[in-house]
């Protein structure tokens, strides 16, 4: 070891210390202090009993399946519909040019409008206009209602991911005789694509919350069973067992996409 | 006199209200290397992206084997495939390895089998020395190794003739000799060249002739032994008289 | 109408009877003698028919004038004012004796005003719409599509008590639970029968109630109180009276003659 390297390991040895020191500082704080606060019985009883959380575990873990059904089909759509829009945005020949402005308006006018309002409009309008059931289920509206909404931000991402690639390697492309179509496919889509991971993988984590919304339209997910426990138990338990099955998923899901992004780059440097 | 492979009459281009090219004429014959020296701005990388209708002209005609190409309306692709070029900026697709960088386009427009056209790929690669390198990532190679594949790439569509436009402004000086050696190369098998270039030295050596453009004209052509020894044309004298001082 | 004659003869017996409640309210009324009572403005059916409580049609006309028999109040001592709701709910002084519109009693609103032990308790109802071929029967309902209003009790009534074949959707309120009907994802909706009846008559197009629960299959239900100033000394008079009348069966009678007959709600069992 020479005399930097020596000097490096000491400073790190040293912020680890303090790191470890604050943290653990913190924590003990968190738990030694807060349970002496006055309110600290009663909050503890509203929020983190015991028996109402093991009483209410399953039924709710059950109710997240459907969070997770509904997460499941609407992502594929959302990235194909999302894709579409934001060819259809990029249209580069004068005869797409009424498919551009649809595109321009889809996008203002889902990005512009509540979600909560989309799911309205679809998820009651729609059957309302004497569909019967099974094509007028809750699930299959509300899940267009999503994916609508969702596939205009996707198609903006995707859209800024597109120009982002150069002019270049369009003309390369073009130059070795690629049609329009294999230039898009091949060359500038998985550039674009690779670029706007990131944006949309937060745009999945919102979309797993908003999933939840599908509930004002009857079905009966997590937040909407632990709203029923709240009102039947007089207690919020129920929420934070909602939350911690969410974190259960949300957090390993979101390390899981940071570690494939990394790899990828990884491998490629 | 051999046959001519590209002819160009009375090509007339601008952008907007500036004139960038002002009336070329020019033939290529097949097997010809020629070289467009000049000064920056003086037309000559238009000059090449006219030639491949990345550019299309104003006026006048662009002839391939005697086809107009430069008819408007016209279906470039095959055209295109028929005319390769490779850029100053090489232009390699950062998301594929130099291999994938190269049979994209056989794979896609020639339609060719996969087998047989990885191994014509490898061919090429080690008919260039880089077969080391077939499985890198463009971001893993030297600019004159990216440069290198990038005319591979281009030459992997089997061109009838190849546009240059200075690939070597780019490079570090020590990476500018392996790509003239693979241009050298290319002219001996026989490839009809055209480059715009600032390697006087280089343009000396192997053009069949040099054509000097200023302000969107080819002032003066002819063989590099009388351009280069003594020019006709005043505004040519200046130019050697500058880049050759 | 013979129905309702012979009811107004039983009162009328009932309240020569007892001539302890008739020193009760001396001195406690607003006008001496007289009983002044207020209703809506308008006063809605099958609480008061025709806005025109004074008839003695309708649910509460008619315990109004039950009570005021039983509290040796002259039918003609009977004085009808009118409120609105909110009015009636503030605390203050009053220009009646008794409110009769509906009121639930709840905590909050004991606090401020004071209310007579309840003469009616609401009683679980099912709205539907279209009523074509469903007959108010158990083995009926457990086939329907059942929606709820989550922050009420209906949603365990629905899962224990009718225990449907398929699991229910949940709303967050009426009018989501309404649209879902008009949308067709839902057959049937339970409510309280006054709000069932009311979202039959002016908000769902086409609903019908089809049929209601006995008061004590729900759990927790509604209970309409007549409403005084706090503290009125009138109370005492009036629970005694509703006691009685509750005891003697007149309530009964009363409820079913204008609460299942006249409104064709029929009993579920």
């Amino acid at each position: 070891m020479n005399r930097r390297q020596a000097y490096e390991a000491a400073q790190r040895r040293r912020s680890l210390t303090v790191a470890a020191l604050s943290t653990g500082g913190v924590l003990a704080g968190l738990i030694l202090l807060v349970p002496l606060a006055p309110g600290w019985p009663a909050v503890k009883a509203s929020f983190f009993d015991a028996t109402v959380f093991a009483e209410t575990f399953p039924t709710l873990l059950q109710a997240f399946l459907i969070d997770v059904m509904i997460f499941a089909w609407s992502v594929p759509l959302i990235l194909a519909l999302g894709l579409a829009i934001a060819l259809a945005r990029g249209a580069r020949a004068p005869a797409l040019f009424p498919l551009r402005i649809f595109g321009a308006v889809y996008v203002d006018v889902f990005r512009g409008v509540p979600v909560v309002l989309t799911i309205y409009l679809i998820g009651f309008g729609v059957p309302g206009l004497g569909l019967s059931r099974p094509w007028n289920s809750p699930y299959i509206w509300g899940t267009v209602a999503l994916v609508l909404t969702y596939s205009a931000y996707v198609a903006e991402v995707l859209r800024s991911g597109i120009e982002s690639v150069h002019a270049s390697q369009r003309n390369a492309a073009i130059c070795l005789g690629l049609s329009e179509g294999d230039t898009l496919r091949y060359v500038i889509l998985p550039q674009a694509i690779r670029r706007v991971v990131p944006a949309n993988m937060n745009m999945l984590v919102a979309l797993q919350k908003d999933v939840a919304l599908l509930s004002f339209i009857g079905p009966v997910e997590i937040l909407r069973q632990a709203g029923i426990y709240k009102s039947l138990l007089a207690n919020f338990t129920p929420y934070v067992v909602a939350a911690v099955i969410f974190l259960l998923v949300t957090v390993p899901a979101t390390r899981y996409a940071d570690y494939l992004l990394n790899r990828d780059r990884n491998a490629r440097s | 006199m051999p046959e001519a492979k590209l002819v160009l009459q009375g090509v007339k281009k601008s952008f907007g209200e500036n004139p960038v090219l002002c009336g070329i004429d020019l033939s290529i014959a097949r097997g010809d290397m020629i070289c467009l020296i000049g000064a920056s701005g003086s037309g000559k990388s238009t000059l090449l992206r006219c030639i491949n209708q990345l550019e299309p002209i104003d006026e006048g005609t662009i002839l391939l084997d005697g086809q107009d190409i430069s008819e408007p309306g016209i279906d470039l692709a095959p055209v295109r495939r028929r005319i390769g070029i490779v850029f100053q900026s090489y232009n390699l697709f950062p998301h594929m390895s130099a291999l994938d960088n190269v049979v994209l386009a056989p794979r896609r427009v020639l339609h060719e089998a996969s087998e047989a056209l990885h191994a014509r790929a490898a061919a090429l690669f080690d008919r260039f020395g880089l077969a080391p390198h077939m499985a890198k990532y463009p971001d893993q190679l030297s600019g004159g190794q990216q440069q290198r594949v990038a005319v591979i790439r281009a030459l992997a569509m089997q061109p009838e003739i190849m546009l240059f436009d200075e690939i070597t402004a780019a490079l570090d000086p020590e990476l500018v000799g392996e790509v003239l050696n693979l241009l050298r190369q290319l002219r001996g098998e026989g490839m009809t060249m055209l480059l715009a270039t600032h390697e006087m030295g280089f343009a000396r050596e192997v053009a069949d002739r040099v054509c000097f453009m200023d302000g969107g004209v080819i002032v003066e052509e002819g063989p590099p032994k009388e351009i280069f020894a003594a020019p006709k044309h005043v505004r040519t004298q200046a130019f050697l008289g500058a880049v050759l001082r | 109408m013979r129905k309702r004659l012979m009811v107004s003869v039983l009162t009328a017996m009932l309240a020569s009877g007892v001539a302890a409640a008739q020193s009760c309210h001396e001195g406690k009324t607003l006008t001496a003698g007289k009983l002044t009572i207020a209703t809506g403005n308008p006063a809605f059916y099958p609480w008061v028919i025709d806005d025109a409580p004074e008839s003695g049609e309708g649910f509460e006309a008619a315990v109004a004038y039950a009570l005021a028999a039983e509290m040796g109040i002259a039918r003609d001592d009977v004085v009808w004012t009118r409120t609105s709701f909110d009015q009636a709910i503030q605390p203050g002084a009053k220009d009646f004796d008794l409110n009769m519109q509906q009121f639930s009693i709840t905590e909050q609103r004991d606090q401020v005003v004071d209310f007579s032990i309840p003469y009616y308790t609401a009683p679980m109802a099912v709205l539907v719409r279209g009523i074509d071929g469903l007959v108010p029967e158990m083995e009926t309902l457990k086939g329907l599509k059942w929606g709820v209003v989550a922050s009420t009790t209906a949603l365990p009534v629905v899962l224990q008590t009718i225990a449907p074949e398929e699991s229910p959707l949940v709303y967050d309120d009426n009018i989501n639970t309404v649209e879902a009907m008009k949308a067709g994802q839902i057959d049937a909706a339970l409510f309280d029968l006054p709000t069932a009846l009311y979202l039959a008559a002016v908000v769902l197009e086409g609903g019908q109630v089809l049929g209601q629960f006995a008061p004590e299959q729900s759990d927790n239900p509604d209970h309409f109180g007549a409403l005084m100033t706090e503290g009125n000394p009138l109370k005492e008079c009036v629970d005694t009276a509703l006691a009685t009348l509750k005891e003697n069966g007149t309530l009964a009678a009363i409820e079913a003659e204008w609460l299942q007959e006249a409104t064709g709600v029929p009993l579920i069992r």
